[in-house]
């Protein structure tokens, strides 16, 4: 008999089927590798996992702790996933939410008795414009020379940390605290509304209008459509008389000033002034979760919320003793499975004799 | 404090904080020069600073450490090798997500060794002869053994690269693979090998980290050098003696923001902290503007190869 190997064929159109069953499939997987990991460790997976699940989307409280994580991971996967669009790689959200949270506390500290009709939003586009041009720094060497955006963004995320805790044990130390390395506390009118009661805040709605922008602006506008050109293929692009580096600065800036949002948010809605590590790396699980979504806004904001319920629930085990870092761990693994499946989205397997004649759809 | 005195130290200070580095960007050259790139240096140094730091305290002997953190490196390669040549991932995510698992996985492993120290880190063994050497000896010659590896390493990789035809071939693999193919070369075999070596050596840029340099465990250890290694090869234009000046480099700027917070300099220790990754952003536009765009990238680097697709 004839050896048997496998053959891939490309499929023209991505299969619609397997965009979903992929990523459900994937988490399944990972769940399943991680309590392998788990019990060879000396844990117990299922009480783990239990811990994990009920802490976090079990109880009303823990459903509101995830879905304040999962704000800020809406906002800077939205971030990426415009930048991802183009194949422009802004691993750089982390950074560029510290920046967005900088630019937006210095309104408040420097300006404290304005009414909330102006602080508010006087800290968004500020906020917005420190991510963006953060952003932007990157974006300019990558539209000129084609400098590799991947490790300017990545290497600007150090940078921008380190900055803002230069600025909360230095300058903008708050001279009345007690030495701890923080801002004065934002007055009532540079806070965010929350809602339901609870610390869920009007970040939420950000998050919400951006998505639904972000669709319609993929789906119906011009600039949408050269966009997913440019991604696609960049000669073609060109062919058709886009221009590549204004989109590279544009998408850029853009992406930057969304992570940006997502950093006023975090100091306005939910920490209330600017201290060190406002950000448990959001901007490198909102990657994931773009990925995961296949970089639509409105999946996006679903998978955020699954990802913000696995921190929550990562925080929550540390009291049985099993260190947060498995919810890491875990993404990490989703994220292997969802890439190792995309080759079934993508192509169609068939299996084949050696001789090359076909014995199976 | 004479010029000697200041620069003898801070020189020996720069090649031992560019070593880690140095293993790991030549391990990404290796890995790029075959056509893959891994931007999961991160996190396979994680893996191997854990993994070698666990092996050691339990063995009590660190090269059993580096042997481990050689497995982990590898190991984690592999996962990566499998994903973008067999199932034709996409590079940059997959490399995005070994970082990430890395960097979790390695905090996960490692909780129960923060704070723990080593039996027996790699020692300063001074090298005979040519320790004595003025001015060279103590730059170069009275380090640990991995630093001496280091330098035999570059030796090795150049002339394999340049003066072997395995390294003739490897060159090829990621300029042309197709032509590799149609020679009868498999090309996915030795793309497989070269991304395994490249997170070997990975590895051993980690496990420098956790035995020779702190050496103990800390959670994120590595603090961004992956991604300066992988900045690295850039900077080299893939060539490992550029490697080498490149790290001491990076190893140099770190050396000196520490110095400088040593002697008392009125400057921020998180602005001294911010010098290298700055300096990586800098020196990486500077060098790919200079090439004005043609850099000397191989051909089919991060393109998964693909018979029927040429």
């Amino acid at each position: 008999m004839d050896r048997l190997t496998f053959k891939l064929e490309k499929r023209l159109t991505p299969s619609p089927v397997m965009v979903f069953i992929i990523p459900l499939v994937s988490v399944l997987l990972a769940l399943l590798l991680g309590a392998i990991f788990l019990s060879l460790t000396g844990q117990k997976p299922i009480a783990v996992y239990t811990i994990m699940f009920t802490d976090s989307l079990g109880s009303k409280y823990g459903l509101t702790e995830t879905i304040v994580k999962a704000i800020p991971l809406m906002l800077t996967g939205l971030g990426v996933s415009l930048a991802f669009k183009m194949k422009l790689w802004n691993i750089g959200a982390e950074g560029q939410l510290y920046m967005g949270a900088m630019g937006a506390t210095w309104l408040p500290l420097n300006f404290p008795t304005l009414p909330g009709y102006i602080m508010i939003p006087g800290m968004i586009v500020l906020g917005m414009l420190a991510g963006g041009l953060w952003a932007l720094l990157t974006a300019i060497p990558r539209a000129i020379w084609k400098v590799n955006e991947i490790i300017t963004t990545l290497m600007l995320n150090y940078v921008a940390i380190l900055w803002v805790d230069f600025l909360v044990f230095g300058p903008w130390r708050d001279p009345k605290g007690s030495n701890f390395p923080l801002t004065a506390a934002f007055p009532d009118a540079a806070r965010l509304p929350g809602l339901f009661n609870s610390r869920i805040h009007a970040g939420l709605f950000f998050a919400f209008a951006l998505a639904i922008i972000l669709a319609i602006v993929y789906k119906y506008s011009r600039w949408g459509y050269s966009i997913n050109v440019i991604g696609s293929s960049e000669r073609a692009a060109s062919y058709a008389g886009m221009n590549i580096k204004r989109n590279i600065l544009l998408v850029m800036f853009i992406s930057g000033a969304i992570s940006g949002l997502a950093g006023m948010a975090e100091v306005s809605g939910i920490i209330g002034k600017l201290q060190h590590g406002i950000s448990s790396g959001y901007g490198y699980t909102a990657i994931i979760v773009a990925w995961l979504s296949k970089l639509n806004p409105l999946a996006i904001l679903i998978v955020s919320v699954l990802f913000g319920a696995l921190q929550v629930g990562g925080y929550a085990v540390q009291v049985v003793g099993v260190p947060a870092a498995v919810a890491t761990m875990l993404q990490g693994m989703i994220l292997f499975f969802v890439l190792g499946g995309e080759i079934f989205t993508n192509y169609r397997i068939r299996l084949v004799s050696k001789k090359g004649e076909e014995l199976r759809k | 404090m004479s010029i000697q005195e200041f620069l003898i130290p801070l020189l020996a200070a720069a090649i031992i904080a560019g070593t880690p580095i140095l293993f790991a960007a030549l391990g990404e050259l290796i890995t790029e020069r075959a056509g893959i790139i891994n931007l999961g240096v991160e996190g396979i140094m994680l893996m191997g600073a854990v993994s070698g730091f666990m092996a050691a305290v339990s063995t009590g002997n660190p090269w059993i450490g580096l042997l481990a953190a050689m497995l982990a490196g590898g190991a984690l390669s592999l996962v990566h090798a499998f994903l973008t040549i067999t199932l034709r991932a996409n590079q940059v995510v997959t490399g995005l997500a070994l970082t990430i698992f890395g960097t979790g996985f390695s905090g996960y492993l490692g909780k129960a060794y923060i704070g723990i120290p080593v039996p027996k880190p790699f020692a300063v063994t001074p090298l005979g002869p040519l320790a004595d050497i003025p001015f060279i000896g103590p730059v170069f010659f009275q380090h640990d053994v991995l630093v001496y590896i280091s330098y035999v390493l570059v030796i090795v990789i150049w002339y394999f690269l340049y003066h072997t035809r395995p390294g003739l071939n490897l060159r090829a693999l990621g300029e042309n693979p197709a032509a590799m193919d149609a020679l009868g070369i498999n090309v996915f075999r030795l793309r497989y090998l070269y991304v395994v070596i490249g997170g070997m050596l990975g590895g051993v840029g980690g496990a420098y980290l956790s035995l020779a340099y702190a050496p103990s465990w800390l959670e994120n250890m590595t603090a961004g050098r992956g991604w300066i290694a992988v900045a690295l090869v850039i900077f080299a234009l893939w060539n490992p003696w550029r490697a080498l000046m490149g790290a001491y480099l990076f190893g140099g700027i770190d050396a000196l923001g520490f110095r400088l917070q040593v002697m008392g300099v009125q400057v921020s220790p998180f602005i001294l902290k911010m010098l290298p990754y700055l300096f990586t952003v800098l020196i990486l536009v500077i060098v790919v503007a200079r090439q004005k765009g043609r850099l000397a990238t191989p051909g089919a680097l991060g393109l998964p190869y693909d018979r029927e697709e040429r």
